[in-house]
């Protein structure tokens, strides 16, 4: 997070945090473990009239924000439900909510936005790997898998990149679409939910969002969209771990000393914060670069992408280390944060392929 | 107090960006591979630019105008900073002498003082060094036996100082001595600016791993020096000698807002290139896994300068107490270690021989691994700036330390004391 905020961002901040302390307990994402759609609908709503679904819209089309770029006072709800590990869709409804917004037709924003805005409706990105797509008149036939899509099975929209004549193109299809087949899967993480997607349809022209073949650019910005959420609530994570290690060190005495006076212990825990310093200072960089269209945004988010990943599931694991066999005990929270900072490593890409990319950028040549 | 962003009285920042940008252009030349030697000639063309920066009126960005400086915010000078980076800077006079030492001086010195030493400092006529560690000291700077004994309005010094960089070819020091040996340690220290070329200073330069001759160890009998050149109060030498290291980290760090453009020739922004061309020389830049360790360096280097700019805005704010400087200064230790690490392995065998006087790229990252141990021990070693942040940043409990409390002569010491 940024260490400084404007007063409408502070107070955005601080009404999410009591928010989610009233709402979103980790004993609420322990509820929540069989309950099929992973989240409460009811308190999404409440979160999304706090605007947690509405930053990134205009505020000609029913959103809004506080500073000058919505997305830079997402991040701090999203940092915020990573604290809490808070249950629900943040990233594909406000990147589905960005694209519709900015490059969906007026018939597309009447349909889609108001259900989103106000939380009574969910949508799903499907990804920048595009579905086959051949045209048939004036409709596409659409035909693929996407895999491992966040909140697939509970998406009442999704939003999927299909190539047309080798260009990217989006489309938009309501999830009840014939030939669309939603096969829910397990997972690592107690409430965030996936699923993949077999697409087998023909749409018409209503369904294409922005024109055909032109979908690049807008792909691309939706993709740092989700790396910067996913990065802001990782880092909320370790930073709550962080803070939980502390006071653990500080209270439990062994051989008559609290565990945190042991030099081998606060070193570990300077390096810890050292990492958690560096994660908060490359994800609000991320998010500055994207907000702000910077043209090295994609450098950045891959940077952020490549170094939070691997040091979150560090800290984590290191952190478990430090409180002991309590650490891997069910009952304790901890591994409830150890599985939502290892599946944020591993969505949106994984830092190897972020890695790779800015190893193109780098070298000029591909592997 | 250095005003963190702009006001309103000051030129604004965009301003002043482009002015600098077309003088830098016009005057400094370009940044070359000799950014780093450590010769006398590399020190004197270093003051030569400080010169150039004195005359074209970009000196001193953040020291105080009636000192010399320019009196501007520390966007002013992070904007100079980013201009700066194409072009060759007095880096070595940046660390120690502006962002360490005159920093300290004018967070402590004397209206005097200031006047009197800052604006020769600002033109780049004088080099000012530590005079902190000692030999049987370590990282135990307060446990000093270097004593200073005053005698009327002159402190006689008498003792031996080390490590401190290119002291032979500096004018003036700060030096820490205890005067009081009735009190605890960390309170009977006082702060002295010292002459180095004067009569009872020895000043003898050690031979490092890679063969430079930089450090020296400073020998005194009986230094005289004058009561007016004291720094802060007499007997508070303590409180002088720990912003000063704060200064230090933040300098080393690349977080000081008193240096002439950043603190090295390749700051964090990712411009040093060497791995990269490490990789183009062995001809491995399609390897797969080459490519994850050149992303890993490059990440690396994007991280520090983000981590600089959080935590330097941080302290300047009040959002982040000084301490926090010590993150920069273990970040900035541990990715030197880490991009060395990656070096070697990218430059394969070509770390073991080259054609004669030709190390190549490869060579010059073998070398360069020689010495990397070293920024995590100078400015206060890896494992001080752990106990640092553990302790300070982050709360107690202190170390147990057997020397707290009682007179520092009755303090245990090991073979070296007298």
């Amino acid at each position: 997070m940024e260490l400084q905020l404007s007063e409408e961002q502070d107070a955005f901040a601080s009404t999410t945090r009591r928010f989610l302390a009233a709402e979103c307990p980790t004993t609420a994402v322990r509820a929540l473990e069989h309950e099929a759609a992973g989240f409460d609908r009811a308190v999404w709503a409440q979160g999304a009239a706090l605007g947690g679904t509405s930053l990134l819209v205009p505020e000609s089309l029913g959103g809004g924000c506080f500073s000058e770029h919505g997305l830079s006072d997402l991040v701090l709800a999203a940092e915020e439900m990573g604290r809490v590990l808070a249950a629900g869709p943040l990233v594909p409804v406000n990147v589905v909510a960005e694209a519709i917004a900015h490059h969906g037709s007026e018939e597309q924003h009447q349909r889609v936005l108001p259900g989103l805005l106000d939380g009574s409706a969910v949508a799903a990105w499907c990804g920048p790997a595009p579905v086959r797509a051949t045209r048939d008149g004036e409709s596409l036939v659409l035909s693929g898998r996407c895999s491992t899509v966040e909140a697939g099975a509970q998406a009442d929209h999704l939003l999927v990149t299909a190539l047309v004549d080798d260009q990217p193109t989006q489309v938009l299809l309501p999830a009840d679409t014939p030939g669309v087949l939603v096969t829910p899967l397990d997972g690592l993480d107690l409430v965030r939910r996936f699923a993949d997607i077999d697409i087998s349809a023909t749409v018409g022209p209503e369904a294409v969002v922005g024109a055909v073949g032109d979908a690049g650019p807008a792909i691309e910005h939706q993709g740092h969209i989700a790396c910067v959420l996913q990065c802001a609530e990782t880092v909320g994570a370790m930073d709550r771990v962080f803070e939980m290690t502390l006071e653990y060190l500080g209270d439990r005495y062994s051989f008559g000393r609290p565990l945190s006076s042991y030099q081998a212990l606060k070193h570990r825990m300077a390096d810890d914060k050292m990492h958690l310093e560096s994660c908060h200072a490359i994800a609000t960089a991320a998010a500055r670069a994207v907000a702000q269209g910077s043209p090295d945004a994609d450098e950045v988010v891959n940077a952020a992408k490549v170094w939070i990943g691997p040091h979150a599931t560090e800290l984590v694991q290191d952190c478990i280390q430090l409180h002991g066999g309590i650490g891997v005990t069910w009952e304790h929270d901890l591994h409830l944060y150890l599985r939502r900072v290892t599946v944020n490593r591993a969505t949106y890409g994984t830092p190897e392929e972020h890695a790779e990319r800015i190893a193109r950028h780098l070298t000029g040549v591909t592997a | 107090m250095i005003e963190t962003r702009a006001t309103d009285d000051m030129e604004p920042v965009e301003d002043f960006r482009a002015r600098a940008r077309a003088f830098l252009e016009a005057t400094m030349p370009p940044l070359g591979d000799g950014w780093n030697d450590r010769s006398d000639e590399r020190r004197d063309r270093e003051r030569e630019l400080q010169a150039l920066l004195w005359q074209g009126g970009f000196a001193g960005i953040c020291f105080p105008k009636e000192y010399g400086g320019l009196g501007l915010s520390q966007e002013h000078q992070r904007a100079f900073t980013a201009e700066s980076t194409p072009y060759d800077m007095p880096f070595s006079l940046n660390v120690p002498t502006l962002g360490i030492l005159a920093a300290t001086l004018v967070e402590f010195g004397t209206h005097d003082q200031k006047l009197r030493y800052l604006p020769g400092i600002l033109r780049g006529e004088e080099l000012w060094v530590q005079f902190l560690s000692e030999p049987s000291g370590g990282s135990d700077l307060a446990g000093c036996l270097t004593r200073a004994d005053r005698d009327g309005d002159v402190f006689m010094l008498n003792g031996s100082k080390i490590w401190s960089s290119a002291a032979y070819a500096s004018d003036y020091a700060m030096c820490l001595a205890r005067t009081n040996w009735d009190v605890p340690k960390h309170r009977g220290l006082t702060m002295f600016i010292m002459k180095i070329h004067q009569p009872g200073v020895t000043v003898e330069q050690i031979r490092q791993v890679d063969g430079t001759l930089e450090f020296c160890q400073e020998f005194f009998d009986d230094v005289q020096i004058p009561a007016s050149d004291v720094v802060g109060e007499i007997d508070d030498g303590w409180t002088v000698a720990s912003r000063l290291l704060v200064h230090e980290r933040l300098a080393v760090g690349g977080g000081s807002p008193y240096t002439s453009g950043a603190s090295f020739g390749h700051d964090g922004s990712g411009t040093d290139t060497t791995i990269l061309d490490a990789a183009q020389e062995a001809g491995t830049t399609r390897d797969p896994h080459v490519r994850q360790l050149l992303a890993e360096a490059h990440v690396r280097q994007m991280v520090g300068g983000q981590l600089v700019k959080r935590v330097t805005e941080g302290m300047a704010s009040g959002a982040l107490p000084p301490p926090a400087g010590s993150v920069i200064k273990l970040f900035g230790a541990t990715n030197v270690m880490r991009r060395s690490e990656i070096g070697l392995e990218i430059a394969g065998a070509g770390v073991v021989a080259w054609p004669a006087d030709s190390p190549g790229v490869a060579g010059d990252l073998g070398r360069a691994s020689l010495s990397r141990q070293g920024v995590s021990l100078g400015g206060g070693s890896n494992e001080i700036q752990r106990n640092i942040i553990r302790e300070r940043l982050l709360g107690r409990p202190r170390e147990a330390a057997a020397d707290r409390d009682i007179p520092y002569r009755d303090v245990r010491r090991g073979g070296s004391a007298s």
